[in-house]
């Protein structure tokens, strides 16, 4: 089976039907929508919709940082564009969204893999997986061998052998890599709506549990429309111009 | 992990066990087969696993991971890998033939023997590298050579592919490699330089020319890094037999600093199928290795330079390629040899590794008698070689960066798509004649060239006037370089 992995999305319409239509060619048999659908971007109603609609057919989806500030109108702690966002998207989502994204799961187990949006030792604490002692808190506190999560916007592979600490690797490329046996794996999947590791390409991630291969995968996208809906929403312009940069 | 001991008779995964025919310190070699299978096939099974030797896991590893994303006649053939859970192991092709390690016994070899050999080596490590993997290991144990005739290179245990993680990065507080063979910056742990490739295969010609390891068998960590700081002694000094140009090769491979040896594989390769064109530097003449006070002041010098992990070098020749320039010398062809040339200074402005190889066919009549004067009594050959170097000589280009080439052969088309093939050349430039209704009819040189190179091919034209808009329409088509 292939599985694609979607994360921060952040009501980026177009960067999510690119990463979708990329996915059906790609002959992707199910979806997994790791976090933060809204938030940042002006189409969070439509992103909504297509992952309730995915869900429908097979979709797995999981709560992020900001579906919960978004559905429940709590934006403690986010800073000031973030929470201009947050408001927006509270007041522009309908109530049956609202009580949809509450109803997200924190995280899913699968076969031996874990779904969670930030990391696993305490998901809901929010924390970043910014660097090797981050993963090794998520992988130790974890016994399923892979974890896929998202949340920092840049994709990273750690692997870690029991007794060690964990290797980072920054992928390269899409080429598959075979997530060996003998070790456990974290891969952190970059975002499909607002990249931040200086490539503005929509990320998102396939894992193929036969050959036990995952490939990080980058898909254009119409930057200048999404950037444009953020101008007309009055959302903060901070939010369209790092679209381009992807920073 | 429990299993079943392997042994002779039983079965896994639909392999059956034949005999053992290698029993290493790191993993052991059975004959299997399957029914499916018709080609003779082993399996290797790490032989330490419960113990705690977490290099040798991790290198059974890296073979499992890389061996199958591997191809081509420079590797031994992949079938299947077992589960690391249950009991791993890799199924690959028996090659046929016999071990490098084995010429070792009849070292000194005849220099002819050793360039042979070490073309064979290096043009394995082209493919190698193209393929985005650097082995790592290169020794004589490592390296077969099939009855028929190519090198293939075997065990990937320490090796490294570029666009996968490094699963040995951990065990990194020991450098990793064969004593007598490791490269200098493979011991300051860098594990990402395809030139390691090319030190180590430097080391093993050195050996087999000489019968003398350049730097014996570092018995501790320590002495590892003499090879740093003291030259090895210049194999002519140990086999007076050894040419000047083969100590050139060899010295020059087994450099310390990297960017001082070949840039890729290729390059090595084209200075050993081209022996009489490799630029001799003072490493061709020194019979003495470099002085103590040398070696104090490098030694010096790299007190507080410590290595680590570091980004790996691209293993493609991106940064070196081989361009073959096909010159037309004809009298009549003198403006397409200028624009033919113009182009490749462009190709200098972009690219400053970049090695030129001017290519002339003397072509050959097929009816005719073949004379080797011309009508005044000057060596053709030798009138067109000097032809060609002053077409080059506007270049401005040092010796190490520019070789000229006359091959003689009835069909140029052939000859120069040959040159290519052999040579590893990423890049054809070659000029074309103006279109005529016949040439296309009939074909040209350049457009077999174009069909049938292994490489991209530029085709070169001169600028047409305006006034001949058919002909420049039709050009305009052909100037596209071909994929």
């Amino acid at each position: 089976m292939r599985i694609a992995f979607l994360s921060d999305i952040h009501g980026n319409r177009e960067a999510l039907d690119a990463c979708l239509a990329h996915t059906v060619r790609r002959q992707v048999d199910r979806l997994v929508f790791l976090g933060d659908l809204v938030g940042y971007g002006a189409d969070p109603v439509y992103v909504v919709d297509r992952v309730r609609e995915a869900m429908e057919k097979g979709a797995l989806a999981i709560l992020g940082n900001h579906d919960e500030a978004a559905a429940g109108g709590v934006t403690s702690g986010m800073n000031d564009y973030a929470r201009a966002a947050l408001e927006w998207t509270y007041n522009t989502l309908d109530a049956d969204s609202r009580t949809f994204l509450t109803s997200l799961p924190m995280q899913i187990e699968e076969d031996g893999r874990l779904y969670v949006h930030a990391e696993a030792s305490s998901p809901h604490s929010w924390s970043y997986i910014t660097d090797v002692s981050a993963a090794e808190r998520s992988l130790r506190s974890t016994a399923h061998r892979i974890t896929f999560c998202g949340h920092v916007h840049k994709p990273q592979l750690y692997h870690m052998q029991p007794q060690r600490p964990p290797i980072l690797f920054v992928p390269q490329g899409s080429t598959p890599i075979p997530l060996m046996g003998h070790r456990k794996w974290l891969a952190v999947q970059g975002a499909v709506g607002q990249p931040r590791d200086q490539n503005p390409l929509a990320a998102y991630t396939i894992y193929d549990t036969v050959t036990n291969e995952i490939s990080f995968r980058r898909v254009s996208y119409d930057i200048e429309a999404a950037a444009q809906k953020i101008h007309a929403a009055k959302l903060p312009q901070i939010l369209a111009a790092r679209l381009f940069i992807g920073r | 992990m429990t299993r079943e001991p392997l042994q002779t008779g039983s079965t896994i995964d639909g392999f059956r066990i034949g005999e053992k025919i290698h029993t290493g310190g790191m993993a052991t070699l059975w004959r299997v087969t399957r029914p499916d299978i018709e080609a003779p096939i082993v399996m290797k099974v790490p032989t330490l696993l419960d113990g705690e030797d977490a290099t040798v896991i991790v290198g059974f590893e890296m073979e499992m991971m890389i061996l199958p994303r591997l191809s081509g006649v420079h590797v031994p053939k992949f079938y299947a890998v077992g589960d690391f859970a249950r009991q791993p192991y890799v199924v690959m092709e028996y090659i046929r033939g016999e071990s490098v390690y084995a010429l070792i016994d009849r070292a000194p070899l005849p220099p002819e023997e050793v360039v042979s050999l070490g073309a064979k080596v290096a043009t394995a490590l082209v493919d190698l590298h193209r393929q985005n993997v650097l082995h790592l290991d290169i020794k004589p144990s490592n390296v077969m050579l099939r009855e028929s005739g190519e090198a293939a290179l075997i065990d990937f245990g320490l090796s490294r592919h570029l666009l996968l993680p490094d699963l040995l990065e951990e065990e990194f507080r020991v450098p990793m490699g064969t004593g007598p063979y490791i490269a200098p910056e493979q011991i300051m742990k860098n594990r990402g330089d395809p030139r390691s490739d090319i030190y180590s295969l430097g080391v093993l010609l050195y050996y087999l020319a000489t019968n003398v390891r350049p730097f014996g068998i570092p018995q501790a960590q320590s002495s590892l890094k003499n090879r740093l700081w003291r030259d090895p002694v210049p194999p002519r000094r140990l086999n007076p037999a050894i040419p000047a140009p083969l100590q050139e090769v060899i010295l020059r491979c087994l450099e310390v600093d990297p960017d001082k040896r070949y840039a890729t594989p290729a390059q090595l390769a084209f200075d050993l199928a081209n022996m009489s064109q490799v630029v001799l530097t003072d490493r061709a003449h020194r019979l003495e290795r470099n002085s103590f006070f040398d070696a104090c002041k490098r030694w010096f010098a790299a007190l507080g330079a410590e290595g680590g992990p570091q980004q790996p070098r691209t293993a493609q020749s991106n940064l070196a390629p081989i361009i073959m320039v096909a010159v037309d010398l004809s009298e009549d062809m003198e403006d397409l040899s200028d624009e033919l040339r113009t182009n490749v200074k462009r190709v200098l402005a972009t690219m400053p590794g970049v090695r030129i190889a001017c290519v002339n066919v003397l072509k050959l009549s097929r009816i005719t008698i073949n004379y080797t004067l011309d009508e005044s009594g000057r060596n053709i050959h030798v009138q067109r070689l000097v032809e060609l170097k002053e077409w080059g000589r506007p270049l401005g280009l040092s010796q190490e960066r520019i070789t000229f080439h006359v091959i003689e052969h009835m069909d140029p088309a052939v000859a120069l798509i040959d040159y290519a093939r052999l040579n590893h050349v990423d890049q054809v430039l070659i000029g074309a004649r103006t279109t005529s209704t016949l040439r296309r009819l009939l074909g040209s040189t350049a457009s077999q060239v174009v069909a049938e190179a292994p490489c991209t091919v530029t085709v070169v034209r001169v600028p047409l006037n305006s006034g001949t808009v058919e002909v420049a329409a039709d050009s305009e088509a052909a100037r596209a370089d071909s994929p």
